[in-house]
């Protein structure tokens, strides 16, 4: 070969030299599973849907959000939101503002007029769902989608459970549940209202059903016995909740006691309150710490002038309005224990909210079904023990919100469709949470000075949902842009950046990278630089 | 929709909290990710090149030459120093580099810079680019005579030094770029005043402002979109730049690999690094401290310094905070509205 003068060897590239042989350990991308997914009851994919959302494609962020939850716009207001906090923002500044998005996007698909498809094919089986809460339908939602033909039976004159006959409206709109409950007519799931079932066989049987889901809510107030004259009126919260939704409004008179420390008791004094009520007075048995109640509500009840009295229990109610309570103290457990002191104070009508029961005679005589502390068992599948009968929402032993009863209704859907198919449901196993520490959260700024007062206002407003005020685009689009992308690649190019080696490959948008292992020395740097903690670093076996 | 691209234009980048600072982000527009997000950058030293696991300087050099090349189009020839970026990169007749590429000697990069800059001059070739480029101990020490002379002459290079802060590719010998009380081959961490000396100091940058050069920077590996605006910054100048970039160097801090941008961050965060920019001798402008930090967070994680934490409360770490706090205030490392 022709040489220059004093050269003797062909010109060469580095790329001879495969330098990944020096590697001791190698980088490796994954997927973590964020917190705020974690957290969610309804098992919604929130940092999926949030992905969308920063692009502004709000339609696709609705979708994906859909795929595990049918009704945003409803949880976008209801939800006690367990994923804000859980969220690895708080380490940063403050939780992403998870649902007031929500509340946006959900509100949005109404706007947009935007429809749930139907599905592809039909399996032509036939499944019964028992009540049309948000466990029956977020239940019978996914059937559906699952290529189900699907009967909601329902005992109340509309369609909603607990979400309307429960909540009041002024924390749930009722143009915005019907919005959603409609959309999941129009895939064609059929809601028989004003359909009391008395027996499921026999429910089952007649209308040849191949599975039954019962997803009845707690709708039965508890009582106590308080000694009262024959006059004296005492009624329980969730009759006084559900005849706000008829015609005639309770009448509770212009100083009402509220007996209870949930958030139903909460619900009950702020409604009081809206009708007119001058004294709205909540009397608890324990303190503000062991009360189950939200604080969040608990403050908003207070701002609006509703009067707590802690440490109290009522011991009698005479016809002239006279109540009487006795004070209490806590034990060394935080029990209440009486003290023999005594008050009273003036009541027109004592609101009892207890606590809920489910009727469950429908389940009377029912083969291997078993029910326990009023409630009913079921297995691991959602099953009980009478096959192909399966149950969720208030009816088995779980917290009763709204969002743990739509996750009850997926994960049920999904076992009634696997048991359809003589097959049993298998969910794929977690991944690894993705923590705080997994983060470099150098790559993520602060809010800028200049909108981080308006955007606190609307933060706060959209947990304050009275002031009827959720986010508008703009401030929805930065919110959903405050998401860290825990644990899942965002494309944001560090790893592809700042490689020393050039080992990594760009794959092209939405494509995700790849390691080049023939040149890779395993630093490190990509996974120390990796904002949102998808790269993780394994021993290589030498 | 509301485009963000609509908003004020002091708030577009800033009003992404996600990936305000990463290499690339996907809701901006290809012109404001940086050049190294590119599938089509130039990737100037390419793999398969020697340099150490978690090199600094393998990084800078990638950042800054691609850089170079987006802004010229691809028509820049690159003078060597000798140092670890050429040997590791260029063992005869391999070579990591997909530039037009010459090495001479230690000390006289700049020197041939202006040479074949003046040869391009000649031919008539206005639209060929010329930079230098060596490591601190070729610049600052043996380069600086010849770098001197071309700031002076004001001759159309840029040239940029990669800061390792001592003679690397030798093994580890201290420069007049080694920080104070950093332990090197030649300072050994013994005796009474173990490490390097507490100097005077030098810096090359403010050397060059001296010469009232049109445009001098400082830069590090930790915040590529501040190297790659400097670096294409300057090559829209003609004239004699000077760009000092530093990069953390694993094996001769006794740094952990993975920790070769979190060093450089921590350089500057602490002012132990202060970043600015001056133009025809006069500094215009310096990169505001984020999240300040004490400089042990800096010196901790590196071996050469662990000297200073043998016992408690060495003295000579306030020694080096105050070097620190002179750089906050002589540079302006702390925003207005951070300040109480
Ligand atoms: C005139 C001369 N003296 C000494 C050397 C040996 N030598 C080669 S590289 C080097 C050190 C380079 O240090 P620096 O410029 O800081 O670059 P680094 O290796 O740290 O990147 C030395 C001393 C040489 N090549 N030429
Ligand atoms: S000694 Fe330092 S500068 Fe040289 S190749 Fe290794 S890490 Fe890079
Ligand atoms: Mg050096």
């Amino acid at each position: 070969m022709d040489h220059p003068f004093a050269i003797t060897l062909d010109v060469g590239s580095s790329l001879n030299n495969q330098t990944g042989s020096w590697r001791v350990s190698r980088p490796v991308y994954l997927d973590r599973l964020p917190p705020c997914n974690n957290a969610c009851p309804a098992g919604e994919n929130i940092q999926e849907w949030l992905f969308h959302a920063e692009s502004g494609d709000y339609e696709t962020a609705w979708r994906a959000l859909t795929k595990n939850n049918p009704l945003p716009a409803c949880m976008g207001r209801v939800c006690y939101h367990p994923c804000e906090d859980a969220c690895n923002r708080i380490t940063v500044d403050s939780a992403v503002g998870i649902n007031s998005v929500e509340r946006f996007l959900g509100d949005e698909a109404i706007k947009k007029g935007w429809k749930f498809d139907k599905p592809a094919t039909e399996t032509g089986k036939k499944v019964l769902v028992i009540g049309a809460g948000p466990s029956g339908l977020s239940a019978a939602y996914h059937l559906r989608r699952l290529g189900h033909s699907v009967t909601i039976r329902d005992a109340g004159p509309k369609a909603g459970g607990m979400m309307r006959f429960g909540i009041p409206s002024y924390r749930l709109p009722r143009d915005v549940l019907d919005a959603e409950i409609q959309r999941i007519v129009d895939m064609g799931v059929e809601i028989k209202l004003d359909s009391h079932v008395a027996n499921v066989l026999q429910a089952k049987t007649e209308g040849k059903f191949d599975a039954v889901f019962l997803a009845v809510g707690a709708h039965i107030g508890k009582h106590t016995n308080i000694p009262a004259g024959a006059a004296a009126k005492i009624v329980d919260a969730v009759s006084v909740l559900r005849s706000m939704e008829g015609g005639e409004k309770p009448l509770l008179g212009r100083r009402v006691v509220i007996y209870g420390g949930g958030n139903t008791a909460l619900d009950v004094a702020r409604t009081a309150k809206r009708l007119g009520a001058t004294e709205s007075i909540i009397v608890y048995r324990r303190n503000r710490e062991k009360m189950p109640a939200h604080d969040f509500e608990l403050e908003e009840a207070l701002e609006e002038g509703v009067v707590m009295k802690w440490l109290s229990t009522i011991k009698r109610f005479d016809d002239d309005g006279k109540l009487t309570v006795e004070k209490m103290k806590l034990d060394e457990t935080g029990w209440p224990q009486p003290t023999g002191e005594y008050e009273t104070l003036e009541a027109d009508s004592v609101v009892l909210a207890l606590g809920q029961d489910v009727d469950l005679s429908l389940l009377d005589g029912v083969p291997g079904l078993v029910i326990n502390k009023g409630v009913v068992e079921v297995n691991k599948q959602m099953m009980t023990g009478a096959a192909g009968i399966f149950a969720g929402g208030d009816m088995v032993p779980s917290e009763r919100t709204v969002t743990v009863g739509i996750g009850h209704g997926k994960k049920a859907a999904r076992n009634i469709d696997a048991w359809l198919k003589g097959e049993t449901y298998d969910a794929a196993p977690k991944h690894d949470l993705a923590v705080a520490d997994n983060l470099n959260t150098w790559y993520y700024t602060d809010a800028p000075h200049t909108v981080r007062p308006t955007l606190d206002m609307v933060r706060r407003q959209s947990t304050f949902e009275e002031v009827v005020k959720g986010l508008d685009e703009t401030n929805a689009l930065y919110e959903a842009r405050r998401c860290l992308s825990c644990g899942n690649c965002f494309e944001c190019d560090n790893c592809y950046g700042v490689c020393p080696d050039n080992a990594v490959i760009k794959l092209g948008p939405g494509k995700r990278f790849k390691f080049n292992y023939d040149y890779c020395k395993g630093c490190g740097i990509c996974a120390s630089e990796c904002p949102c903690g998808a790269i993780k670093m394994v021993a290589e076996d030498i | 929709m509301n485009n963000i691209l609509d908003l004020e234009p002091t708030q577009k980048l800033k009003f992404y909290q996600k990936g305000t600072f990463t290499v690339g982000n996907r809701l901006v527009s290809e012109e404001e990710r940086a050049v190294q997000s590119s599938m089509g950058r130039s990737n100037s030293i390419n793999c398969g090149h020697r340099g150490c696991r978690g090199c600094g300087e393998a990084l800078g050099a990638r950042f800054a030459v691609d850089a170079a090349m987006r802004a010229c189009d691809n028509n820049l020839v690159v003078v060597n120093a000798t140092g670890c970026l050429e040997v590791f990169s260029t063992p005869y007749p391999e070579s990591a580099w997909q530039v037009a590429w010459v090495h001479s000697l230690f000390g006289n990069a700049a020197a041939v810079a202006t040479g074949v800059a003046a040869a391009y001059r000649v031919k008539g070739r206005k639209e060929v680019r010329v930079m230098a480029q060596g490591g601190d101990g070729g610049t600052t020490d043996i380069g600086l005579g010849c770098l001197s002379g071309m700031f002076e002459r004001n001759d159309d290079v840029m040239y940029i030094c990669y800061d390792n802060e001592a003679y690397m590719n030798t093994g580890v010998q201290r420069s007049s770029a080694t920080p104070p009380a950093a332990r090197t081959a030649t300072t050994d961490a013994v005796g009474p005043e173990p490490g390097n000396v507490f100097g005077t100091g030098k810096s090359v940058a403010r050397i060059a402002m001296a010469h009232r050069i049109p445009y001098v920077a400082t830069a590090t590996v930790a915040d590529l979109h501040d190297l790659e605006r400097k670096v294409i910054k300057s090559m829209s100048i003609h004239g004699a730049r000077y760009i000092h970039i530093n990069v953390p160097c694993p094996l001769g801090w006794g740094a952990q690999s993975h920790d070769t941008i979190r060093l450089a961050r921590l350089a500057v965060e602490t002012g132990i690094f202060p970043v600015y920019e001056g133009e025809y001798g006069k500094v215009t402008e310096s990169r505001k401290i984020r999240d300040r930090q004490p400089v042990e967070a800096f010196l901790k994680p590196q071996r050469r310094f662990a000297h200073l934490f043998k016992k408690p409360n060495d003295p000579r770490i306030a020694q080096i905070q105050a070097i620190a706090d002179a750089n906050i205030a002589e540079f302006d490392l702390i925003a207005k509205e951070d300040q109480e």
